[in-house]
């Protein structure tokens, strides 16, 4: 418990002071970088929700982002502005296309519970190629950026800060979900299917709507997403970033609050140190992520806890 | 006496072997019925069937005067039919008194609720350490199950079971592997069971069969050969002859 709290503090103390920090060595391009890890870090930590706790092996969260970020591209683009207007609809898009996705696909287990979200998430995948309006392959640049009274996401500094305050409230969100009632009958029916039936759990409703809070958690993230890289491309939803939030989730332990976050740190800058070195950067990236899962077992996180 | 659960003509095939073959009995409240057969006789697909995990072929089952042939496993727990499992089925991720903890909120039916620690609550912690008492865990109630022995495991499994609140307990040799002290042990909880609660017992220890049942089926190959009181049972020629061996 004290090794968490410390965990924490750390990792705030750090993430508050790292901007004035960078600028004042004219690093700017370090806030974007931590920005851009702590959005991805949102999209872990909502899968986190449904892999971790609650054992479904989602292979096609990058959905989720998308919807996010292209509901906020799509409204820029018919001229709305409003911020609230942006992440209410990214939000709400994500999370129903989650429960059309998850309505199917909960159904399935293990193999094919896999390839039906892989295979959902290539359908919205080539949905986006094929909307020529929308810049289709290209992608779009987003007309206007999310616009909130008071905060403007167009400063780098102040839309760090607003995802860094995003990313600690959804992880203390899902810590809450997953030691609530609904969390502890969503981790049963992971831990025993059959005997959390047999006491009178139903696991589909449950299952069904974590994946739904999941998904518009990712939504958020997306949206997040669209207003940093005021950019947007299908590739958001390929299934190369459905497995990327799938390995920063494993790799910083999956069921803990700080293993999607550690994750998502550890796999982004891991990334950057390794480009700086080579343009292969992949070959040395692949060995480190395989050797990293065979001997940090419960993940990076399970450093912090293991005496618990 | 009323019947809490009627069987009529189960019937359940898998491929050519007839696992249950027009199964009949009643089991009146308060009872303690047990279930005895060799292995094989089909004892299991019949808990199974009862407890909704296996849907039977033909035949219909009525519990507490309602027609639940149809009805999900969680449907007839949440009804008040609550089973263990022969082979130790618990969340052995959890403590022992988050398990039962879960068993009473599974019985609450209130699983929707987000955002309040269910481990705080003591509406779920309370009667799950009542629970606990009663099968005599108490002082291993924060261990993590997969750390319990197996004769704690099967003492978890009742306590499961009992804290669903059930009006019909199934029971699956809830002695299986225990020593002679364990299955002693067992044999004076479920003696103190009895009568609250209707169980119906499938078990191969004739000792504890004998003391607890009320009343015995005698299943073979599927068929029930015999249902009777235990002297009665004990005194069946065809029964000493498909089971128990002469000199029993």
């Amino acid at each position: 418990m004290k090794k968490k709290i410390a965990f924490w503090a750390v990792l705030v103390a750090a993430l508050i002071l790292l901007p004035p920090l960078v600028l004042a060595v004219k690093q700017p391009y370090y806030v974007d970088l931590v920005r851009r890890i702590m959005i991805l870090a949102i999209a872990a930590i909502s899968l986190d929700l449904i892999l971790g706790y609650g054992g479904l092996v989602s292979f096609g969260h990058a959905a989720y982002l998308g919807v996010g970020a292209y509901a906020v591209g799509i409204l820029a683009f018919y001229g709305v502005a409003s911020g609230w207007a942006h992440f209410a609809v990214a939000i709400g898009a994500s999370a129903l296309v989650a429960l059309a996705i998850g309505a199917v696909s909960i159904r399935t287990s293990g193999i094919y519970f896999i390839m039906i979200t892989l295979a959902f998430t290539q359908m919205l995948y080539y949905l986006g190629i094929s909307l020529a309006e929308f810049g289709g392959d290209d992608g779009m640049r987003i007309k206007t950026r999310s616009r909130f009274p008071l905060v403007d996401l167009g400063d780098p500094v102040t839309a760090y800060y607003v995802a860094f305050v995003l990313m600690l409230l959804s992880a203390f969100i899902v810590s809450r979900i997953v030691n609530s009632r609904f969390g502890m009958a969503l981790r049963a029916c992971k831990s025993n299917d059959a005997r959390a039936r047999a006491l009178g759990f139903s696991p589909y409703p449950v299952r069904l709507i974590a994946f739904v809070i999941a998904g518009g958690l990712c939504g958020l993230s997306g949206a997040l997403y669209a207003n940093h890289t005021n950019y947007i491309t299908p590739s958001l939803m390929s299934w190369l970033q459905s497995g990327e939030l799938m390995f920063m989730v494993i790799l910083g332990g999956m069921g803990t609050t700080a293993g999607p976050v550690l994750g998502a740190f550890a796999l982004l800058l891991a990334e950057e140190v390794l480009k700086g070195f080579t343009e292969y950067w992949q070959v040395i990236l692949g060995p480190l992520l395989v050797l990293s899962v065979i001997f940090f077992r419960h993940g990076l996180a399970g450093i912090f806890s293991r005496h618990e | 006496m009323n019947n809490l659960l009627s069987v009529e003509n189960l019937s359940k095939s898998f491929g050519a072997l007839r696992a249950s073959d027009g199964i009949g009995f009643d089991v009146g409240e308060g009872e303690t019925h047990a279930v005895i057969g060799p292995n094989g006789a089909g004892k299991t697909t019949l808990i199974s069937q009862l407890a909704g995990n296996l849907r039977p072929d033909a035949g219909s089952i009525r519990f507490a005067g309602e027609d639940i042939t149809r009805l999900s496993a969680p449907r007839r727990s949440r009804k008040g039919l609550a089973r263990s499992f022969q082979i130790t089925s618990v969340f052995p991720e959890f403590t022992a008194l988050d398990n039962v903890a879960l068993a009473v909120q599974a019985q609450a039916g209130h699983s929707f609720r987000f955002w309040r620690p269910a481990q705080q609550d003591s509406r779920l912690t309370d009667p799950a350490s009542r629970v606990l008492s009663e099968v005599g865990l108490t002082e291993r109630q924060h261990i993590l199950a997969a750390n319990l022995s197996h004769g704690e495991h099967r003492q978890l499994e009742v306590a499961m079971a009992l804290a669903t609140r059930p009006r019909l307990l199934l029971l699956d040799e809830p002695m299986a592997g225990m020593g002679i002290e364990e299955s002693q042990r067992m044999i004076a909880l479920l003696g103190a069971l009895k009568r609250r609660l209707t169980i119906i017992l499938v078990e191969h220890d004739m000792d504890a069969v004998f003391r607890l049942a009320d009343r015995i089926s005698v299943l073979v190959y599927g068929r029930i050969i015999a249902t009777d009181t235990p002297e009665k049972i004990r005194a069946n020629e065809e029964v000493r002859r498909a089971y128990l061996g002469e000199d029993a």
